[in-house]
């Protein structure tokens, strides 16, 4: 084991952990790795970037024995080795931690932590579930996690500590490369420090990490050394403290971006676009807010605090128990999306799998899904051309990349599938636009191209209710920003001025005396 | 090559018995006369089947329609023997047809039981009515109309072949037709998209503004009124109901539809590719029974047919 200390090697040592040469591989003619190369030293928290598309899935695929390389020279320790299958990439150390992570949510915690392996067993028969939830208990505190009980079936914990718990799982025997792909994506700020801690922790111990993510500032803080992928090369960013953020997003796209987020055009209008007075639905309220039209009220908050409850109400998919809510001047109570949609007020939800899209269908489809009544003819008969026409429109708007709107959804990146679900809620001119983590697991390009849309439809004079948990985005986008703290919200106030620590402070319900931006 | 024995395997596999049987049968299978009686003999499972297909679009599906069918039947028998005028009987049979399908609809959307659970239930419950208002008998002879059972026995002459007239069945005519509306309704219609976006995801569809709960309901009351049209042309074709005599429908209409849905793009049901579904169960029945096979071995082949086709298609695809 070479020697490493907090900060990690500043280049890569003669005998990487883990080194990989000229990886090729082309999909139907079509190459996507031309030739990378990847090293990684032990004890360090490599970060590997590059926009949606650029090749990392391939690159980890190729790692974890799921997808053959076309060539690649590949050593572990200095040994050349050939990862033919996951076993073998098991074999070697390496541990997978991906974004959609399989755990049985109806097992317990402890459980899913020995999924696979064997249990402790009374007589080499009876599973003694005592030494298993301690055992898991241990495992966890290792961690330096003791909120979770073991005891708890998985599905009942947050996200985030589902993901702890999972790789826990991944950190019971001792491995030398953990491989993360987006671990934070479905984190609130709390869990993900909580991971980071963790990664820290491994790294101390002399394994390794590769960290694949879209969040600059979190790679920044964390990472020691990065591989950008671009048009299908690598480029090694050298330490991670001797370069920029700037730097970075230039290896990343190219070419230097001054601004992530456009400029507003527009000024607020002085017209409300909705009015909410006393709202409460289980979890919220009472909550008051004005949001004017061609502004962007930013919301945020910790998780749990009751954003989702808060946009269920707001949809039509959560029933109100008192208070009034105002459209533009009419009362406004959906009683389903349907009604929301009806009235002009679309949705962009938080997760765009799960939520957003029907992945086998085409583009145009799921453009057209919540608008399919206008795009018809008498609301029964399907216009295909029609619909083609507005998928085709949109995805100029969006600036979709897909090979038209007749190709599968699943088929598209995770940037342009985000797209596709911005087109929807676009396509029908909304009023009242409500978003939730618009740019989860979203590329830069792509993320610029949203925050650029929702400019244009602010100053088309759309109202615009961004809910997300990337500080920078709130702060960046919004006009006024109000905290969401255990289901009440705060007056909005401007987000001119404001600094990501101040909202920190908010969000915990610490008063600040001075800004600190 | 996988992604083409995926998507053509079970169409190649229908060639394939085509040909068995010509060379098999030469003198009786490939001629016009079998053909038209494989699509009478296969025009009940079709009309069941195309309604199968609406709620197997939403990735539910429907156990009941086998005792639908049985209990529509009856219910019409018993009218007619009732002394009640034929478009009254008939008319009764689908309205009971299409409660029970409206039944199953509101146990599975606005309930929210299990289509698996709900239709279980709902198929010993309705098998149980058909039996209760029978008697358990069956009821044929003088007390079904004349003009109820001839119904099957004519067709629409389509011309002559060998000096002999050609008709196409009017059960044949009539399963036409009700695919003709399948097709139209899930292929050209925002309710067909709409379902297929529930298929495919039902929350997202839901957060779309789609009324779910609603086309689930209405689309498992299509089911059942389909299933009461093909008990209907069960009894017109015996002449007689009795209260098994759909139970048979269910399983093949589903094993149509997943016949069918090997074929296409996403594994996803599509009313033509239930067509051809059922056109192999029918031509296989047709041809093993003109070999003299037994009918148990037929159940055997069948069965075994359906596996290697579902397998054939899924093995393939975790490959992708």
């Amino acid at each position: 084991m070479l020697t490493t200390s907090g900060e990690g090697p500043s280049t890569a040592p003669s005998t990487s952990l883990l080194a990989a040469r000229s990886v090729t591989k082309a999909y139907a003619g079509i190459p996507v790795l031309k030739g990378i190369d990847l090293a990684i030293a032990p004890g360090e928290i490599h970060a590997l970037m590059g926009e949606n598309g650029a090749g990392k899935s391939t690159l980890i695929k190729i790692l974890a024995g799921v997808t053959a390389p076309d060539s690649a020279d590949i050593a572990v320790d200095g040994r050349p080795v050939t990862i033919e299958n996951t076993k073998a990439a098991y074999r070697l150390g390496l541990r997978f931690i991906h974004q959609e992570f399989n755990v049985v949510p109806s097992l317990s915690v402890a459980e899913n932590i020995f999924l696979g392996r064997r249990y402790p067993r009374r007589a080499g028969l009876l599973v003694d579930w005592t030494a298993l939830n301690a055992f898991a208990r241990q495992a966890l505190k290792r961690l330096g996690i003791d909120h979770i009980d073991p005891r708890l079936s998985l599905g009942q914990l947050s996200l985030g500590d589902q993901m702890l718990v999972r790789i826990c799982a991944a950190l019971l025997d001792d491995a030398r490369l953990y491989v993360m792909d987006e671990p934070t994506a479905a984190l609130t700020r709390e869990e993900s420090e909580r991971l980071f801690r963790v990664l820290r922790e491994i790294r101390a111990s002399g394994s390794s990490v590769l960290y694949v993510s879209h969040r600059l500032d979190e790679i920044m803080a964390l990472c020691d050394r990065a591989t950008v992928l671009r048009d299908g090369r690598a480029i090694d960013s050298g330490r991670m403290a001797e370069i920029s953020h700037d730097d970075l997003v230039a290896m990343m796209i190219g070419l230097r971006v001054e601004e992530a987020y456009p400029p507003s055009k527009s000024t607020p209008h002085p017209q409300t676009t909705l009015s909410i007075r006393g709202l409460a639905a289980a979890g919220i309220g009472p909550i008051d807010l004005d949001i004017s039209a061609g502004e962007i009220l930013g919301i945020a908050g910790l998780s749990g605090a009751g954003q989702a409850e808060l946009v269920k109400t707001l949809f039509g998919d959560l029933r109100p128990t008192s208070g009034t809510m105002t459209l533009l001047g009419a009362a406004y109570g959906p009683s389903s999306p349907a009604a929301a949609w009806t009235r002009g007020v679309a949705y962009v939800p938080r997760e765009r799998r799960v939520q957003g899209l029907v992945m086998r269908r085409p583009v145009f489809e799921n453009i057209t899904l919540a608008h399919l009544r206008r795009q018809s003819l008498g609301g029964v008969w399907l216009s295909p051309g029609r619909e083609r026409a507005l998928a085709r429109s949109t995805g100029q708007i969006m600036r979709l990349k897909s090979a038209g709107p007749d190709q599968p959804v699943f088929e598209l990146s995770g940037g342009n599938q985000q797209k596709v679900v911005m087109g929807r809620a676009v396509a029908g001119a909304p009023k009242l636009l409500i978003l939730e983590e618009p740019t989860r697991g979203v590329d830069i390009g792509a993320r610029f191209d949203i925050y650029t849309i929702l400019r244009d439809l602010a100053s088309q004079g759309t109202a615009i209710l961004l809910v997300s948990s990337d500080l920078p985005e709130l702060l960046g986008m919004s006009d006024r920003i109000a905290i969401l703290r255990h289901g009440r919200l705060d007056a909005p106030i401007p987000a001119i001025g404001l600094g990501e620590d101040d909202l920190i402070n908010l969000c915990y319900g610490r008063v600040t005396g001075r800004k600190t931006a | 090559m996988q992604l083409f024995v995926r998507r053509y395997g079970t169409l190649i596999g229908f060639v394939a018995i085509l040909v068995f049987f010509s060379v098999m049968l030469p003198g009786t299978f490939p001629t016009a006369r079998n053909w038209l009686n494989i699509t009478q003999q296969v025009s009940m499972l079709m009309v069941v089947a195309a309604g199968m297909t609406i709620v197997m679009v939403m990735g539910d599906f429907d156990l009941s329609v086998g005792s639908t069918a049985s209990l529509a039947g009856i219910v019409a028998a018993l009218m007619m023997a009732a002394g009640q005028p034929l478009w009254l009987s008939l008319g009764l049979a689908l309205v009971v047809g299409l409660l029970g399908g409206v039944f199953n609809g509101a146990m599975v959307s606005l309930v929210g039981i299990l289509p698996f659970i709900a239709t279980l239930a709902t198929m010993t419950m309705f098998s149980g009515f058909a039996f209760v208002i029978s008697g358990g008998r069956t009821i044929s002879g003088r007390a079904i109309p004349e003009e109820f059972g001839s119904f099957a026995r004519g067709g629409g002459t389509l011309g002559e072949w060998g000096g002999v007239a050609v008709n196409l069945p009017n059960l044949s005519i009539l399963a036409i037709l009700v695919v003709l509306a399948v097709w139209g309704l899930l292929e050209q219609t925002t309710f067909g998209r709409r379902l297929y976006a529930i298929g495919g995801n039902m929350e997202a569809a839901h957060l779309s503004g789609i009324a779910v709960k609603r086309l689930r309901l209405i689309a498992f009351a299509l089911t059942g009124l389909a299933a009461a049209v093909g008990g209907l042309m069960y009894a017109s074709r015996v002449a007689s109901a009795n209260p098994v005599q759909g139970s048979g429908l269910m399983l093949n209409a589903i094993a149509a539809v997943f016949l069918g849905s090997t074929m296409t793009r996403h594994g996803e049901p599509k009313i033509l590719a239930t067509v051809i579904g059922v056109l192999v169960l029918g031509v296989l029945d047709n041809g093993l029974t003109q070999m003299s096979v037994d009918s148990y071995v037929r159940q055997v082949l069948v069965g075994g047919l359906i596996l290697v086709a579902v397998a054939a298609s899924s093995v393939s695809q975790s490959r992708r």
